[in-house]
């Protein structure tokens, strides 16, 4: 205990003496530790960021896609198969038990205009179920109802975004009117801020209208009643692979899918896609680590190389102390402690310097901070642990130089 | 203590490397040292008298032959154990003092007990009290650039005295210093031979070897000449 109290105290101040060497040395470990948890926190994050994004695309949701699938989930045949119908939809509504709601969609770009300013935006002609699936609710107004749909009304509800092109920040645009397509439309409510999707789109530039208003008016249609993708909201996430399995039933029989043949549509569920997200975004964050942990044993490799130098300077302070007795295991422990001392300081500077580095970047890129204590003491013990094995040839080397020639040396 | 051997050594021999460039440093030594006694080894370079220096100091073991060292068979023991023993029982003063460099003198004299069982506490206060020893009461926290060539040598026998061991080696302690310095060296360790410490100096000058109460005197790797005179008992 003695032994290891006096052999830190003497490493510290060897490690003090070469102070500016000393600190360069350190500077390898500080950047590999550093990069190890900024990039563990930028992974972590980034998967947190993904969460989120998934999340608002509504909990529990399931999508149908007209055309086949292959494996991976990349949709193959989009266009070839029969559309998908509002009848579909219906039939899903009557037919499919454990839904909260079933809504879908067809959209198209059109130039919005409104108070003197254009804007450039998607308009999606959906039901008012859609605002129940997307768990999305109005924060101005009300969404579009149901006798909106049957009347084919000539109202909509925008997009936070969009309200903020054509109205300007801050401004209730409920009861104005815009033109799409030079039709007027009544705003009646404009929706709560949703961000991105995962892919990077804006889901706040859009403008929503009646489905029929939609495909008779604005889009228009080879034949009414197509749709580009069915959504549904399931009750219980649990009730998943039966719902599933019933949509495969019912579709099958509706297109007429012959025993044997591959579904000309696609299911689609939240789980799947957000477990292909997160795949691939762990496996993103293990090649960042990776990249980081490099830079780790390029600091080690520092620390031997300064090590090597300090055994070679210091020879003859070597030979004094075997001549007064040190072991060789002293002697080792000593060179050591100052490899282990120098990869810990490196490590516990690094680790503010990794904190700040990620802050740094969630703040740049609107990322929600993660920082792992797990990554903290990693990061820590691995600095200590290239210590010792870096540390270790040059300490074995100093124990086992020979009393009288050590001190001899010059 | 009286007739007591500190040091018993029979037919030593060391030879470096082998074959025909094998060199045979020593070439069979007997010696006996009583304890309290004041011995200089005295030869020409080349004699073997370091050898024999390295071998008596347990820095290196005989290629043959017997060494007790207080009554211990120390000529076969590992590297670790000839550590153990010169820390326990052996002194060291070199020629160019050999001090660590930028450490106080407290912490240079404190260098044996660290290796050794003292207590952390009970280190200092033995740096201290061995620098008191040596008349460098009140230099205890100077750093060897600080300190002239007189004082270093005085730290460094400090350094030797401070385990208070059974056998004080000197190299040559006085040889780079002036001869007023060491006149104050050679003062200092007829005073701890006064005292009880046996020393063996190892030396090429007649007169320091005059300070000892027995010369001893090699050529070609053999003692040639054991004379014991007056001296200062």
């Amino acid at each position: 205990m003695k032994l290891w109290l006096s052999t830190m105290r003497l490493a510290a101040r060897s490690l003090r003496r070469n102070a500016m060497r000393s600190s360069l040395t350190a500077l390898g470990v500080v950047v590999g530790v550093a990069a190890v948890i900024a990039m563990v926190s930028v992974g972590q994050g980034a998967r947190a960021r993904l969460q989120e994004q998934l999340a608002s695309v509504g909990t529990n949701i399931m999508m149908i896609f007209p055309g086949a699938t292959s494996s991976g989930g990349s949709r193959a045949g989009w266009g070839t198969a029969d559309p998908l119908t509002v009848a579909d939809a219906r039939a899903i509504e009557r037919q499919v038990p454990g839904l909260r709601g079933v809504s879908y969609f067809r959209r198209g770009v059109v130039q919005v205009q409104a108070a003197g300013q254009s804007w450039s935006t998607t308009v999606w002609g959906v039901p008012e179920s859609f605002s129940i699936v997307r768990e999305w609710p109005p924060r101005l107004g009300s969404f579009l109802r149901r006798s909106h749909d049957e009347s084919g009304a000539k109202v909509a509800v925008l997009g936070a975004t969009v309200a903020e092109q054509l109205f300007g920040l801050g401004q209730d645009p409920v009861g104005a009117e815009i033109r799409l397509k030079d039709v007027p439309f009544k705003v009646i409510g404009v929706l709560e801020e949703k961000g991105q999707t995962v892919w990077g789109r804006d889901q706040d530039d859009a403008v929503f209208i009646p489905f029929t208003t939609a495909e008779r008016k604005v889009l228009g249609a080879k034949r009414l009643g197509n749709v580009d993708m069915i959504r549904l909201a399931l009750v219980a996430s649990g009730d998943e692979p039966v719902v599933v399995d019933e949509l495969t039933r019912l579709f099958r029989q509706r297109r007429r899918v012959e025993p044997g043949e591959d579904d000309d549509f696609a299911i689609r569920t939240m789980s799947e896609m957000s477990r292909a997200a997160q795949g691939s975004a762990e496996d993103m964050s293990r090649l960042l680590l990776a990249i980081a942990s490099i830079s780790l044993v390029v600091g080690g490799i520092g620390i031997m190389n300064v090590l090597l130098v300090s055994v070679g300077e210091r020879t003859r302070e070597i030979g004094i102390r075997m001549a007064v007795g040190a072991r060789g295991r002293h002697i080792l422990v000593q060179f050591l402690c100052e490899a282990v001392a120098l990869s810990s300081v490196g490590g516990f500077a690094g680790v503010v310097l990794g904190v700040l580095v990620s802050v740094l970047i969630s703040e740049l890129s609107d990322w929600p901070i993660l920082i792992s204590p797990a990554a903290i003491v990693g990061a820590v013990a691995f600095a200590a642990g290239v210590g010792v094995f870096f540390g270790y040839y040059p300490a074995r080397k100093a124990s086992r130089l020979d009393p009288i020639e050590a001190l001899h040396h010059e | 203590m009286g007739s007591e051997h500190v040091v018993r050594a029979r037919g030593l021999e060391r030879v470096y490397g082998s074959g025909p460039v094998a060199v045979h440093a020593l070439r069979g030594v007997d010696l006996e040292v009583l304890a309290g006694e004041f011995l200089a080894i005295m030869g020409p370079s080349g004699c073997g008298k370091s050898t024999l220096l390295n071998l008596l100091g347990c820095l290196d073991r005989p290629t043959c032959g017997a060494y007790e060292l207080a009554g211990r068979d120390v000529s076969r023991l590992d590297r670790d154990a000839r550590a153990a023993v010169r820390n326990e029982m052996l002194g060291f003063v070199f020629q160019d003092f050999h001090l660590l460099p930028r450490t106080t003198a407290v912490e240079n004299v404190e260098l044996p007990l660290i290796y050794g069982p003292t207590g952390a506490g009970e280190q200092q206060r033995r740096a201290v009290a061995a620098l008191a020893r040596v008349g460098l009461r009140g230099r205890e926290w100077s750093t060897p650039r600080e300190l002239s060539g007189g004082q270093q040598q005085r730290v460094a026998i400090a350094r030797a005295l401070v385990a208070e061991p059974a056998l004080l080696l000197a190299d040559e302690p006085t040889g780079n210093l002036d001869s007023e310095t060491s006149a104050g060296i050679l003062a200092l360790l007829d005073e701890l031979h006064t005292k009880g410490m046996t020393i063996v100096l190892v030396t090429h000058d007649e007169e320091v070897a005059a300070r000892a109460g027995r010369i001893v005197r090699m050529r070609d790797g053999r003692i040639v000449q054991d004379t014991r005179v007056g001296g200062p008992a």
